[in-house]
């Protein structure tokens, strides 16, 4: 019980993820203030940001659904968080697994969106309903090729469960190289999930201010910005236990260095993407995705078929 | 006005995509735009009235203050408008010397358009770059004229500081950064995809649009519409140096970035043979302090377009009457027929397209025919009374929040 409560509240679970979302948060602004040229903002700055946000006064406006208003902060940050107890950290052991969880994973990173939108909604503001509507319009386009991607991942390993994915790609080394398309398809497609640029749509400043989050504030405004970081981290660890699932029988200090540095990888990779692209248009980002990543997304499920027949045969 | 079923949206006057207040209400269906209207108003200053009620001196300084960015555009079209009237024949040293600040302006105000329309779009990397090299052309300024903006460069007859020959160089330095970097920004403007994606076809003006609307300065340009009064009606010293005047063909949001992005490597060239033909001589001569019964219109093409200013004097030293026409003004028609049947996303990038200055733009026009209905004189109370019930039909309320506050004073 107590060890239960161990891994929910600290490690792996809430504490963890707080502290490790929010300097992934500082990480990837410092790498995209270096990228401009500017100093970027110190260590603490997200700690800081957020700490202030928790003593700032909750406003919630007259005319929204103050109930729905108020649980979808919550309701987002929960699903993210419980979705990092499914993925192995090191080595091949989960907290939670049994066969299908990389669905319940891929299910659960959903859920905040929909949160977003919900929050949005019964804000009734004008810009919240605008951006709630296409951050729920830009899930439609990237979930498919992020599905696509990482089910490709589990196509080739013939298996639902992240447990026996590793299993299958400690086996067979290098087979993760077969799938580096599909790394490059989600990782474009967890842009869209975290509202990154050049899919930052919903929250498009100079348009619909800050769209869903707009009429939020003081506590619940700190967990839905905490929910994008925990989604952050969440998402990389996702994409790097299924795409570099290399050096996991490493055991636990030196593995979980390495899936540190994997991490860390990605979350690069997202603010290097962010900085050198401009954002799109919701009908752009519609069309490019449906367009390019899905094509793209099958094209890679075909090659890992193939490969079944052939090499694994 | 649209149908009040229509779902609108209202974009300012406090908004994060508008630097200055002014009010756009968007009526949409979905993403798109079904039409704008536009309110300024919300900057009027009275700078025209103020003018009015000081001397040719000190208006000079109020009218550098009609806009922070292009000052030296305003206080050189309003002292030429003076100088005109008196007859002053301005000695050719000062004449390039404001040519080179207004050349070394429009660098900073192109640059600067290039790091908003970037972040209009949300590539703030293009705004952090541009504004850094932007500060390049600033120190510039700054060391010849003693501020980053307001130089206080013109005065009737003349300018007050000179360019010595360290500042010359000095500024060729800047010049050769600057004109890297604007080679860099051109390769960005027309390679990279997704500003590419988001500037082409978005915010049409066709050539007969902008003849129509009259647009002016890099919007007309931007649709192939040769317009430049540095070209058409040369002033200071722009007859005497060659340059070209950047048109383009595309007529959308792109071909606008296309032009300035060209135009500064004309300013770069304009700079360089100023500089290298400086005449020696004074640098100003004598005016007086009355200036002499006349009229006169000054143009001046603005980093954002024609720029007009009109003076009447009566024969005092302070002037009758004191017009300006600030280039945003003739463009900003054209804003409305170029968001029609787009997307909302495109609305802060075409807003932004046309360099917009509201501040500098409020004007009050008073119309003074007898059967103008609209036209009468209410007091404060009325007009007090007047606002509440405008905003009310806006839907916005406050006598909620207004009772709740003399609850609280009260308690």
């Amino acid at each position: 019980m107590l060890g239960a409560l161990f891994y929910i509240l600290i490690f792996p679970g809430f504490l963890f993820l707080v502290f490790s979302g929010l300097t992934a948060e500082f990480i990837d602004r410092k790498i995209y203030a270096r990228l401009q040229n500017r100093v970027g903002p110190p260590w603490f700055q997200a700690y800081a940001d957020f700490i202030k946000l928790l003593a700032k006064e909750d406003i919630v406006p007259a005319e929204s659904n103050p109930k729905m208003f108020k649980v979808a902060p919550v309701f987002a940050l929960t699903a993210a968080i419980t979705a990092f107890l499914y993925i192995p950290l090191w080595g091949k052991e989960a907290l939670l697994s049994f066969n299908g969880d990389v669905i319940i994973v891929l299910y659960l990173l959903t859920l905040p969106t929909l949160a977003f939108f919900i929050g949005g909604w019964y804000s009734t503001s004008l810009y919240s309903r605008l951006g709630a509507v296409r951050s729920l319009m830009q899930l439609f386009a990237y979930e498919v090729p992020l599905f696509m991607g990482i089910l490709a991942s589990a196509l080739l390993a013939d298996t639902w469960s992240l447990k026996e994915m590793v299993v299958f790609y400690t086996a067979h080394p290098w087979f993760w190289m077969f799938n580096l398309m599909g790394f490059a398809i989600s990782l474009v497609s967890l842009l869209g999930k975290l509202e990154k640029v050049p899919f930052d749509i919903p929250e498009a400043e100079t348009e619909v201010v800050a769209g869903g989050f707009t009429e939020y504030s003081g506590r619940m405004l700190a967990y839905l910005r905490l929910t994008l970081d925990v989604e952050m981290v969440v998402g990389s660890s996702l994409l790097a236990l299924v795409f570099f699932p290399f050096g996991l029988n490493l055991g636990p200090l030196p593995g979980f260095l390495l899936f540190l540095l994997k991490v860390l990888f990605i979350i690069g990779l997202i603010s290097l993407l962010r900085t050198v692209v401009a954002r799109l248009r919701i009908d752009q980002m519609i069309n490019f995705c449906w367009k390019y990543l899905v094509p793209l997304a099958l094209l890679q499920i075909l090659f890992n078929l193939i490969l079944k027949g052939t090499l694994l045969r | 006005m649209h149908d009040s079923k229509d779902f609108k949206i209202p974009i300012g006057p406090q908004h994060p995509a508008l630097k200055e207040p002014e009010g756009f209400s968007v009526a949409l269906k979905g993403e798109k735009i079904l039409g704008v209207d536009i309110r300024l108003g919300y900057n009027h200053r009275g700078i025209e009235k103020a003018a009015e009620e000081r001397t040719y001196v000190q208006d000079i300084y109020l009218i550098e203050r009609v806009c922070g960015i292009c000052s030296h555009s305003h206080s050189t079209c309003f002292v030429q408008a003076v100088e005109e009237i008196a007859g002053l024949a301005v000695p050719n040293r000062a004449l390039y010397i404001r040519t080179i600040i207004a050349e070394l302006e429009r660098i900073h105000s192109h640059l600067l358009w290039l790091g908003v329309a970037g972040h209009e779009i949300g590539f703030d990397t293009l705004l952090m770059y541009s504004w850094r090299d932007r500060e390049v052309v600033m120190d510039i300024l700054a060391a010849i004229t003693g501020n980053r903006v307001n130089y206080g460069m013109n005065t009737i007859g003349g300018v007050r500081r000179d360019i010595d020959a360290q500042q010359a160089e000095d500024i060729l330095k800047a010049l050769t950064i600057l004109e890297e970097r604007t080679k860099y920004y051109i390769e960005v403007a027309t390679q990279e995809t997704t500003i590419i994606k988001r500037l082409s076809g978005v915010g049409v003006l066709s050539r007969e649009d902008v003849l129509r609307l009259d647009a002016v300065g890099p919007t007309a340009r931007a649709s192939g519409v040769k317009r430049d009064v540095r070209a058409d009606d040369p002033y200071a010293a722009y007859a005497e140096l060659s340059f070209e005047v950047i048109t383009d063909d595309h007529a959308d949001v792109y071909g606008r970035t296309v032009v300035r992005v060209k135009e500064l490597m004309e300013s770069y060239k304009i700079i360089r043979q100023a500089l290298k033909n400086l005449p020696t001589g004074l640098l100003t001569v004598r005016a007086p302090r009355k200036i002499p019964v006349g009229e006169a219109i000054s143009r001046y093409e603005a980093p954002r377009g024609e720029d007009v200013h009109y003076v009447k004097s009566n024969g005092t030293e302070k002037p009758e009457r004191v017009k300006i026409r600030a280039p945003t003004l003739a463009n900003v028609q054209a804003v409305k027929h170029m968001l029609r049947d787009r997307y909302l996303a495109d609305m802060p990038i075409v807003v932004a397209a046309i360099d917009p200055c509201f501040s500098c733009t409020d004007r009050t026009v008073a119309l003074k025919e007898e059967d103008c209905a609209r036209a009468k004189v209410i007091n404060w109370q009325a007009l007090h009374a007047f606002g509440i019930e405008w905003y009310k039909q806006q839907g916005i309320d406050f006598t909620e929040l207004n009772k709740k506050l003399q609850d609280r004073l009260k308690g």
